[in-house]
């Protein structure tokens, strides 16, 4: 880093939290060993240094290997999640930190369940968008369908939108999930 | 990115010899001797029996190879395992009861970790099939330590327990150094499983920090000091904990580049205090010469120090024209506070070897005429006398006690550890370290508290040597009940209080921040110090006269058991210089703008802590 790339310094310590910087959205994968707590030690990094969490996913990914993979997408301007990715590598129990936002491979996909009421009219319309998304209808009665939708977090905020003024009751989602393209593992 | 945190399981260095059959409590006495521990702080009670009773047997049968030494209070065995680990730089072990045996111990993990001392710490749990019951002494002790240990481990299985005790060991003492904590139910104690050795155990987790630096960023960084023109090495504990080569080291790269040395708080002794390079601390009680030419200088070379708030004072005005190298082994320190133009993830040691090797491959020498004209300007800000203060008066300069302590322990084989507060930034001040691993003080956490069993730690460790606990009469009340053990072991410590019945720390932040409105900071109700030590079965002494304080404290010396010397010093004392909070390195209050105190510091500076 040259020192003219570099934004000023923050007054003091204690002005740290009231940086003007431009926050970023950044989605971290990280491999971890499937232990009783490991998802606190990571959800506890997070509230001991007072960053956000938009979402987290965890889920066992093998057995064998007894690992995890935990999913977390967080916000910062980019010393923050440069500082997040450092601390994330500290702890014992992370075997890999990876960022997918700034991996140009980095592939994000969200499952999300959303209940629609509504009769005539919007009803063929919510039926009409969700083709079109290549949402699933999971569920219907006379006045309401679920829909499964996948894809990218935006794809999904736009399909909610849309749903929205048609009836939308209740809206699930997972939180985001992430790979990489090609042929290499993590 | 993480390509250094792969598995590596140690490799069996000689043939295993045929697995054992012991219980989880045998388990643990096994391992600790099999790391080589020597001495343990701990105190018993009902979810650590089985481990108590191991201990007994072990004694029985092996004599006294692993030394219990009965602490007061849980918090007293934390601070005296740093003390230990900090003067040996071995791991310091704590074996305490569950619930309150854990959660007294807290404190002293916590400043383990704010100052990277190694540490493993046993903890007893109820057993595994009342875990969640709300059972008697039952506190969550994983979930509780989780912040506050470099990695914690609840054994629900005693086939895991051997890996676990050794993998402790080797997480506690590697990389970074801290606190782990390990927490065994009492089933798990009293269950037998087969015992493996150091080198017999896989490791389960993926943990392998790097400690050699990035060649390329090595060569770089030798390339940007020998273009300095007013060059300062920043060092920190990290050195002291890399090892006594990294202090050597430290001062032949120092010696090759004719660059000035300060150090932070945690770091004192790494460079000697005697040599000519030596600027003092750095940091808001740091010197004038030291934190001017922190703020001045074109290239600073920080090893093992993390740009503490303490350290850098205003962040906007920190060292506004410096390139800035980091040497860590810690990551996450480097642009945590302060951005740097070339960071170093390694070992001090390690590191700081490579810096002298590539220096010399290259060929650099340093820029004798722009050194010459660096060191003028130090001189200058040296002819200042930041530390002056008043002599001659009838009362007792708690500077002077701190010098004549020096005066009187320089020759000798001496140990310091403090308190917290006034006296400890005044021992740092006039203390004069000479060699790593002599001072033990509370710097990140700055817990009250840690200086009397700290001693006893470095005591035990040091058993001829002299060890001397510098104290306030506020700090020094927090963990007296350790003065027992002091006896009960026949530790000779020295408790050498500069009693000013105040919390002189707060009352000087009361007295610059809160318009002299000395809200509970006086000391009152103190007990008659003498009589105290007496109480105890030690030496009590006091002084109160400069002309006495020297006979006084020959005494406090010369005496072959635990001494409590209340000095009594001038009250009103305010430790100085100082960069108010809000200030740069470049705006130190000197003792004679004293009157001023209150104006000096803003409506912003205030807020601050």
């Amino acid at each position: 880093m040259t020192e003219s790339s570099l934004p000023a310094q923050p007054a003091s310590a204690y002005d740290l939290a009231h940086e003007t910087e431009a926050e970023l959205l950044a989605t971290f994968a990280l491999l971890v060993d499937n232990e009783a707590g490991v998802l606190h030690r990571v959800v506890g990094l997070f509230a001991a240094r007072g960053y956000n969490i938009e979402s987290l996913t965890v889920a066992e990914t093998d057995r064998k290997a007894h690992t995890s993979r935990i999913t977390v997408v967080t916000r910062g301007a980019p010393h923050v999640l440069e500082q997040i990715e450092a601390q994330l590598e500290k702890v014992v129990s992370v075997r890999r930190v990876h960022d997918v936002t700034r991996d140009p491979n980095g592939v994000e996909r969200e499952l999300a369940l959303i209940k629609v009421r509504g009769a005539g009219g919007d009803r063929v319309e919510a039926l009409r968008v969700a083709e079109i998304f290549r949402a699933k209808v999971i569920d219907t009665t006379s006045t309401s369908f679920v829909f499964e939708i996948t894809g990218a977090p935006g794809k999904i905020d736009s399909f909610v939108e849309l749903m929205r003024p048609l009836g939308l009751v209740e809206l699930s989602r997972t939180g985001v999930l992430s790979i990489e393209r090609g042929a290499e593992g993590m | 990115m993480t390509d250094q945190k792969t598995s590596t399981a140690p490799q069996a260095t000689s043939t295993p010899l045929p697995p054992e059959s012991l219980t989880g409590a045998e388990m643990v006495v096994r391992a600790l001797v099999d790391q080589g521990v020597e001495v343990m702080f701990g105190y018993p009670g009902g979810a650590v029996l089985p481990i108590y009773d191991a201990l007994f047997q072990d004694n029985e049968t092996h004599g006294p190879r692993l030394r219990h030494i009965l602490v007061r209070h849980e918090q007293g065995a934390a601070h005296a395992a740093e003390g230990y680990a900090r003067s040996t730089g071995k791991p310091g072990v704590v074996l305490v009861t569950s619930g309150p045996g854990a959660t007294n111990a807290i404190t002293g993990i916590v400043d383990a970790l704010m100052d990277s001392i190694p540490m493993v710490v046993l903890t007893g749990q109820v057993p595994t099939h009342l875990i969640g019951t709300d059972a008697f002494q039952e506190a969550d002790t994983v979930g509780i330590t989780r912040a506050c240990t470099k990695h914690n481990y609840l054994v629900k299985d005693v086939r895991d327990l051997p890996r676990i005790l050794h993998e402790a060991f080797h997480i506690a003492t590697s990389g970074r150094p801290g606190p782990v904590l390990i927490d065994i139910p009492k089933d798990v104690q009293f269950s037998r499983g087969t015992y493996h050795g150091p080198d017999d155990v896989e490791f389960g987790h993926g943990y392998a920090p790097r400690t050699k630096g990035d060649p390329a960023r090595v060569a770089e960084a030798a390339r940007l000091l020998a273009t300095a023109k007013r060059p300062i090495f920043y060092t920190g504990g990290g050195v002291i904990n890399a090892g006594p080569a990294a202090s050597d080291s430290l001062r032949a790269l120092a010696a090759m580049t004719g660059a000035p040395v300060t150090s932070t708080l945690m770091g004192l002794g790494a460079f000697p205090a005697a040599d000519p390079a030596w600027l003092g601390m750095v940091g808001m009680h740091g010197t004038f010469e030291a934190n001017n030419a922190m703020h001045d200088c074109d290239v600073m070379v920080c090893v093992g120090a993390r740009f503490d708030d303490r350290v850098t004072g205003r962040l906007d005005a920190f060292s506004p024209g410096s390139k800035k190298i980091h040497i860590d082994i810690d990551a996450s320190s480097i642009n945590k506070n302060v951005r740097v133009d070339i960071g170093i993830v390694g070992d001090a040691g390690s590191v700081l070897d490579d810096l002298i090797a590539a220096w010399k491959e290259a060929g650099h020498g340093p820029n004798r005429q722009a050194l010459d004209d660096w060191w003028r300007q130090i001189d200058a800000w040296r002819a200042v006398q930041c530390l002056r203060y008043a002599k001659g008066g009838e009362t007792i300069k708690p500077q002077l006690a701190i010098e004549r302590l020096y005066a009187l322990t320089r020759d000798r084989d001496t140990y310091i550890t403090t308190e917290v507060g006034q006296h400890q930034m005044w021992a740092a001040q006039f203390y004069r370290f000479q060699e790593p691993n002599r001072w033990m003080t509370s710097g990140g956490l700055g817990t009250m508290g840690y200086g009397l069993p700290a001693a006893l730690g470095v005591q035990l460790a040091h058993p001829d040597s002299l060890v001397v606990d510098i104290a306030g009469e506020a700090s020094i009340q927090m963990c007296i009940q350790e003065m027992s053990t002091a006896v009960q072991y026949g530790l000779p410590v020295k408790i050498f209080i500069l009693n000013n019945e105040w919390m002189g720390m707060v009352r000087q932040w009361q007295e610059l921040l809160h318009g002299q409105r000395y809200s509970h900071s006086y000391s009152e109700s103190l007990p008659d110090f003498v009589k105290l030590a007496e109480a105890y079965g030690a030496k009590g002494l006091r002084c109160s006269d400069p002309a006495l304080l020297d006979a006084t404290i020959q005494e406090m010396i010369d005496h072959p058991g635990p001494v409590i010397f209340d000095c009594r010093v001038e009250k009103n004392e305010n430790c100085l210089p100082m960069i108010p909070s809000g200030k740069a390195h470049n705006e130190m209050i000197l003792p004679e703008e004293l009157e001023n105190l209150g104006s000096v510091i803003d409506e912003a500076g205030r807020k601050l802590v």
